[in-house]
């Protein structure tokens, strides 16, 4: 089965529990927007429970993840591997960005921990414009995995 | 229930003063977890050269209601972010507020969207004064459904409306910067209206400074004719903050936008200034900080005089507006604001709370002026002209984040180089 509409695809754009800034969401939500994507936002300190479930009940075709407090690292590392774990989050192509370390986010040991724990790309804080890029392919690429399993079923 | 009120002083009543003495008040934020060293910064203001108020800062763990959270740190000798005022206790925190002296009034300052035990222990250390507001403590930062914090502030001001309290509004902040004025009016006055409608008496309404000050002073003009309109027994007054977003990093920058805004206070009417020193960008200051920006915003004010008249260009009519639609829709005011988010009849552009609608939003016109690109809900079509095209997008948030910081610190880069007075 091939779908001949295409439709704007979905971002569920979120924080992690301890951060209660907003501006950079705000300035995410507009550049998405501006490129085509529908944007769900949860807004600040958003807890675990709360994206994990926002994730299962929407199926985005990709989860955003921004913080600029220092503790995205260690709060976005726990929120993946549950999204990881659940079998209805874990296929949703899953990035993470921000100043998300106290030392800020070129520490390579942080990056590499954070796609240990399932993020398929992780940004440093002045990276937006890699953002877009990266997720157009991630989300084509999944849409093929789906549709061969679709021609497979 | 210590009662201190009999000695320590009215903050309206101080402010009142000062304006028939043509002073303008200002008063300081500022928290510190140790009673010794809160006391001293108690101190240090009222010593200050300028006709000041006293402010106790509390901690984020009391701010969100983790008491034991606070507990702990102090157990564990760790520096609070603020005073802790409901694990000190109100012996300690009345005799703390004291320190000033009896002739300085003094004000709690919180951000709670919880504040029941926080105004159970002001109340307990026989302190009069403090501020918030169910809108303007609960949309910006926290997650509380607005129905809740309603709930809460419900409670919490009934608690305070015994011990003859001091409410000041906080909603003429909000996001602290992109939010058309009359928005930033209407939601004071309905803070006001809040408290009032729940046996607060003595209100003070708060209008932070923006980026144009031609427009924040017919902002003002509003803000005051609204109130005498919609609280015409309240006694009242307008307290200004300085600017409340991305700040200056330069010192000169950060003391000239200080010094507008106490410019902006007394040409306004307004009585009442709470300032911004020249740590703002980089750190949480020192109390040397905050007494040279307590005297640096008194000398700005000085020989400055109330404007006349003030443009209009109909930010009146805009937050009147707002205020009558909300008024419209139930008498009790806690479930007419609930009531209005839900339907995007009141929204503030770039919040991002669950609550808030999210669809109007403002931009920032070639000369600073904020204004508004979408209306979304509001009821304001008819009365106000959207600027769609000016609207403000990826490319051009951070750059409007960053107009005021700019402007200010652009044009200290260009002065010549010059000794800023005052302390280390």
């Amino acid at each position: 089965m091939v779908s001949g509409i295409e439709r704007k695809p979905n971002v569920l754009l979120s924080t992690v529990s301890s951060d209660s800034h907003t501006w950079n969401l705000v300035y995410l939500k507009l550049l998405l927007e501006e490129h085509g994507y529908r944007v769900s936002c949860l807004g600040a300190c958003v807890p675990d429970d709360l994206l994990i479930g926002t994730a299962r009940r929407q199926r985005p075709d990709a989860i955003v993840i921004s913080s600029v407090n220092g503790h995205g690292a260690m709060d976005g590392a726990r929120v993946a591997r549950a999204l990881r774990e659940d079998p209805m989050t874990a296929p949703i192509p899953l990035v993470i960005g921000g100043k998300l370390g106290l030392a800020g986010s070129d520490d390579e040991l942080l990056r590499r921990r954070l796609r240990h724990a399932g993020y398929t790309a992780v940004f440093g804080d002045t990276d937006a414009g890699k953002l877009i890029g990266t997720l157009a392919g991630l989300i084509r690429s999944e849409a093929r995995v789906a549709r061969r399993l679709e021609a497979v079923a | 229930m210590i009662s201190g009120a009999d000695d320590a002083v009215d903050l309206h009543d101080y402010v009142m003063r000062a304006a028939v003495d043509g002073e303008l008040v200002v008063q300081p934020r500022m928290g510190m977890a140790s009673p010794r060293r809160m006391s001293d910064g108690l101190r240090a203001v009222a010593a200050a050269a300028a006709r000041t108020v006293g402010t106790i800062t509390l901690d984020s763990y009391t701010r969100v209601g983790d008491e034991d959270g606070a507990r702990r740190a102090l157990a564990q000798g760790l520096e609070l972010n603020g005073y802790p005022i409901v694990a000190h206790g109100p012996q300690v925190t009345a005799s703390v507020a004291a320190a000033g002296g009896a002739g300085m009034p003094v004000q709690v300052r919180h951000g709670s969207a919880v504040p029941g035990d926080i105004f159970a222990a002001i109340a307990g250390a026989g302190l009069t004064a403090t501020e918030g507001g169910p809108v303007s403590y609960c949309l910006p930062y926290s997650r509380m459904p607005l129905a809740v914090s309603v709930d809460n502030w419900r409670q919490s001001c009934e608690t305070l409306a015994e011990a003859d309290a001091h409410l000041e509004t906080f909603a003429g902040c909000m996001m602290g910067q992109l939010c058309p004025p009359a928005m930033l009016v209407a939601l004071s006055v309905l803070e006001g209206m809040f408290f009032w409608q729940h046996g607060i008496r003595c209100i003070s309404l708060s209008y932070a400074q923006q980026t144009h000050a031609g427009q924040d002073e017919e902002a003002v003009a509003a803000l005051r004719d609204l109130t005498s309109q919609y609280l015409p027994h309240a006694r009242t007054h307008v307290v200004i903050y300085t600017y409340m977003g991305v700040y200056p990093r330069t010192p000169h920058g950060a003391l000239t936008l200080l010094g507008e805004s106490a410019r902006l206070a007394v040409r306004s009417g307004a009585s009442r200034l709470i300032v911004k020193t020249a740590a703002e960008a980089h750190r949480i200051p020192a109390v040397a900080e905050n007494v040279t920006a307590l005297e640096h915003a008194a000398m700005a004010a000085l020989g400055v005089v109330p404007v006349a008249t003030v443009s209009d260009t109909g930010i009146y009519a805009q937050a009147k507006a707002l205020v009558d639609n909300v008024l419209s829709l139930d008498a009790d005011l806690g479930r007419a604001l609930v009531d209005a988010f839900a339907h995007g009849y009141l929204d503030v552009p770039y919040c991002l709370h669950p609550d808030n609608a999210g669809q109007a939003r403002s931009y920032l016109d070639p000369a600073g002026r904020l204004g508004w690109s979408e209306l979304g809900s509001l009821p304001l079509h008819g009365v106000v002209e959207r600027h769609h095209a000016g609207r403000i997008t990826s490319s051009t948030l951070m750059s409007a984040l960053s107009h005021v910081q700019h402007a200010f610190d652009t044009e200290a880069l260009e002065q010549p180089m010059r000794a800023i007075g005052g302390g280390s």
